[in-house]
């Protein structure tokens, strides 16, 4: 092997990454508006999908970056869902402003759950993560008056977009929109990933006693973490709330935080891209199969879940990066 | 007065319950460091057995819950040979995420053969009538339940404090390597051990149906409350469990007296002040 | 004396047990001072307690003049007081490159900022390659830390505290699991470190001891049986005794 002046590779390497990004998002783009001719009929449904990949793109900030295990990821989501559909229900209409407030309801909510789960570590960070998604779904399902309970709100109303495109009955708009969304927070995240803070983020997963041994402290930049992930999946929250026009109490549960986890593992931890290839692909399977038998699809999604720890630790985009690098090496063995 | 009794021993003998399933995982995680979030799809599949054997088959109570612990220690035998050993030295979200699919296999499978209804075991006539405790009176069943919580719990302590056995789970917790070269059989020390947090909840998968209800999501259903549980007690520790138990379960049956349209609301918010206060559990181990 | 580095009769108990009894040491600025002792001395415990890892039964801590007993780990490293591992810590999947970058943008105060790229950061790279090349790692700057070989991860934990530019640096086992081969290697590394820096050496190896440290300090059974020139520390009978005892208390 030829050793590569240092200097050389030193212009060469973040290029390369930057690269690489542009042509991601570029992909990431193009594969939704592919969505948006090839499934017509099915376009509230891909909205959900970019709603629900919001939460689990925020749910890769905390797990896949960090390395903090969280089981109650939807307590971000639906505090954005709820704080936009409150608002919508109270007269503030306004498309961006909804998601505005619903990011800001998320990071809010965010803090919180930071603040109380950084106080511990392993199993019990794990269960405080649970009790306080299960909190707030006995908190909205009790308070009636302002959440609707169990019928959930609906009937919100947002205003047109830029006050020219109506959220249309076949939810072009609130698509486009949404996809729109996605691409913007998936650059923001590339940024976030790359910038010093996300390397402290990856370093406090690797070896949290060599960050403080840096003289870094590791709460001030979890919580920050935390803060950024709940304004991310605050955004899917409101996004889903705008789309559909309904909130209901499974936005702020046990058993989405779950799937969203899920559907990371599926994907990938720790790339951003896994989080939306496993979001796509675990919710067109659940859409095919959950209507024709909700308990083969639980038995499917638990054998594949076994299937992943044992055969591919890294998700499907770790498995398509191997075979990405097999097949690299293999074209550089064939050139002289 | 006498309502308040009334709570005290219903929350008892739920904590009993709970305890009996629960401090199966709590010995799995604390001295195997086995994130099983499948132990209550073990107890589901305790509750089921029992409910086909004493409903279905007309066999009994006592011959029904024999039948739940035999089988899923026989279920589980080929599980832990085939899915779990591999997770043993894995890391955590590897545990939860394999525990969590075999969670969801045991749901979609259970309710392929038996149909997503309500499972119940019917008590034989001692059990059904009520006993004269002088005071007043409390229901056989939940008598049975204390009882059956506090022999587990001595019969667990003499085991792991007082018996060979014991010794060697300990040796093989606390350094696997230097366990084995002392002539410890570690892969069977911890496949007895898992074959016991596995039949004990069986066993309290059966006897606390009354409080727990066998029906087709009772595995992911109460996945978290016996999650926290272990952890308020602190994984490893009897007696941590057994005072979470007890805890957890005069919160749970008091909050639902008095304030019942609340849900669970103080039953989680008790468990977040408790995890924060006690990060490591009421009687955890000092790490 | 105007110690940089101060350690004032520290003491540790854990329950009944003293691991560390009445420890005082002091150190000059450009000192090398090697602190040796035998298995279950107490060098362990003595380290956490520098460090801030644990909080002593008793004594004080002084960093430039500064009380910093009360500090955590993270305060005494932002005050100038830096450590490397016994085991080597470092993040397997990142490479040299950018853990020394990583360590320069916190001496800088920049580690955790959001709005800013770390690899294009030019001045960060140009000094993060000077410190690798002092230590010759140039080569394997860009590749992950977990295919290096270990005597280079040592080498990377000393250009990682170079980097962070420490008042006192607190060497833990710097050639611990490192071939004999690559001693050398180690060795070359500690001679590049600033003459203005203090260095505290906890060490097994005493040929390297010899040769760097120009002061020694022998901790026995949690106490401090020994100062002096390391030429002297042979002839000394407790330590003799220390480390042959232990020995025959090994042996039997």
């Amino acid at each position: 092997m030829t050793r590569q002046a240092p200097d050389s590779a030193a212009a060469a390497r973040p290029m390369r990454s930057l690269g690489r990004d542009s042509v991601g998002v570029a992909l990431v783009a193009i594969a939704g508006l592919a969505g948006y001719w090839l499934f017509p009929d099915n376009l509230s449904f891909l909205t959900r999908m970019i709603s629900v990949a919001l939460l689990v793109l925020s749910l890769d900030l905390v797990v896949g970056y960090c390395g903090i295990a969280s089981l109650g990821q939807a307590a971000l989501y639906g505090a954005g869902a709820y704080a936009a559909g409150i608002a919508c229900l109270a007269g503030v209409t306004e498309p961006f402003l909804l998601i505005l407030i619903g990011a800001a309801a998320g990071g809010v909510t965010g803090l919180l759950m930071g603040t109380i789960m950084l106080r511990a570590h392993g199993l019990p960070q794990l269960v405080l993560s649970i009790a306080i998604v299960q909190l707030l779904h006995e908190a909205a399902n009790k308070a009636y008056s302002v959440t609707g309970g169990s019928d959930g709100l609906s009937g919100m109303a947002p205003a047109p977009l830029f006050g020219i495109f109506e959220f249309d009955l076949w939810g072009r708009t609130a698509y486009l929109f949404g996809l729109a969304l996605l691409v913007i927070v998936f650059v923001a995240l590339k940024l976030l990933v790359r910038s010093p803070f996300g390397m402290v983020c990856r370093g406090l997963k690797q070896d949290p006693l060599r960050v403080s041994a840096l003289g870094i402290s590791a709460f001030p930049v979890l919580l920050r973490m935390f803060l950024i992930s709940g304004a991310v999946a605050g955004t899917g929250g409101a996004l889903g709330a705008i789309a559909t026009q309904v909130v209901g109490l499974d936005s702020v549960s046990f058993e989405l935080s779950a799937n969203a986890l899920v559907m990371l593992v599926l994907g990938g931890l720790g790339n951003l891209y896994g989080a939306l290839i496993g979001t796509v692909v675990f919710m067109a399977v659940e859409h095919i199969v959950a209507a024709f038998n909700p308990f083969h699809w639980l038995t499917l999604v638990g054998g594949l879940l076994v299937a992943i720890v044992l055969f591919a630790p890294r998700g499907l985009s770790g498995s398509i990066d191997e075979a990405a690098r097999i097949l690299m090496r293999g074209k550089r063995r064939t050139a002289p | 007065m006498q309502t308040a009794l009334s709570i005290a021993l219903d929350a008892l003998a739920y904590g009993m319950a709970l305890f009996i399933i629960c401090i199966g995982l709590s010995l799995t995680m604390g001295l195997m460091r086995l994130v099983n979030l499948a132990h209550g799809a073990f107890a589901m599949i305790g509750g089921y057995i029992a409910s086909y054997a004493a409903r279905d088959l007309g066999l009994g109570y006592a011959v029904g819950i024999v039948l739940a612990v035999a089988g899923t220690i026989l279920i589980a035998i080929p599980l832990e040979r085939l899915l779990f050993r591999r997770i043993y030295d894995r890391s955590e979200l590897s545990q939860v995420l394999m525990t969590i699919g075999i969670t969801f296999c045991v749901i979609g499978i259970t309710n392929y053969f038996f149909g997503p209804t309500l499972k119940t075991i019917p008590l034989p006539a001692e059990l059904a009538q009520p006993v004269d405790l002088g005071f007043r009176s409390i229901a056989g069943h939940r008598l049975f339940v204390i009882a059956s919580g506090l022999v587990v719990a001595g019969g667990l302590w003499f085991l792991i404090e007082r018996t060979g056995f014991g010794i060697n789970l300990r040796a093989a917790v606390e350094n696997a390597p230097m366990a084995r070269a002392l002539g410890v059989r570690t892969e069977w020390i911890y496949a007895a051990s898992f074959a016991l947090a596995i039949g004990l909840a069986a066993f309290g998968g059966a006897v606390g149906a009354e409080f727990l209800p066998i029906e087709p999501y009772y595995a992911l259903r109460y996945m978290v409350t016996f999650l926290v549980v272990v952890s308020v007690g602190g994984a490893g520790s009897i007696p941590g469990a057994l005072a979470a138990c007890i805890l957890l379960g005069a919160i749970d049956v008091t909050a639902r007296y008095l304030v019942p349209d609340f849900g669970n609301f103080f039953f989680y918010l008790a468990v977040i002040l408790i995890v924060c206060l006690f990060p490591r559990g009421l009687l955890g181990r000092a790490q | 004396m105007n110690a940089v580095f101060e350690v004032a009769h520290l003491s540790k108990s854990f329950g009944g047990l003293r691991v560390n009894h009445d420890v005082s040491i002091a150190m000059a600025a450009g000192e090398r001072l090697a602190l040796i002792g035998p298995n279950g001395a107490g060098k362990t415990t003595f380290v956490n307690l520098v460090t801030g890892r644990i909080p002593p039964s008793a004594g004080s801590v002084r960093l430039a003049g500064e009380d910093i007993t009360s500090l955590g780990a993270v305060a005494r490293v932002r005050r100038g007081l830096v450590r490397t591992f016994q085991v080597t810590r470092l993040f397997p999947d990142m490479t040299p490159e950018e853990h020394v970058v990583m360590a320069i943008l916190q001496r800088q105060g920049r580690a955790t900022r959001i709005l800013a790229r770390f690899h294009g950061d030019g001045a960060a790279s140009d000094e993060a390659a000077g410190i690798l090349a002092t230590l010759s790692l140039t080569a394997i700057a860009r590749r992950k830390v977990a295919e290096i070989a270990y005597g280079q991860q040592r080498l990377l934990e000393i250009a990682i505290a170079m980097a962070q530019r420490p008042k006192v640096l607190l060497l833990d086992e710097p050639a611990a699991g490192v071939p004999s081969s690559d001693t050398p290697l180690i060795e070359r590394a500690l001679e590049r470190l600033p003459a203005s820096l203090a260095v505290l050496m906890i060490e097994h190896d005493m040929d390297l001891v010899f040769r760097f440290a120009k002061r020694v300090v022998v901790l026995a059974a949690g106490e401090l049986i020994f100062q002096g020139l390391p030429a002297d520390v042979a002839r000394d009978d407790r330590v003799r005794e220390a480390y042959l005892g232990s020995y025959a208390h090994a042996g039997g």
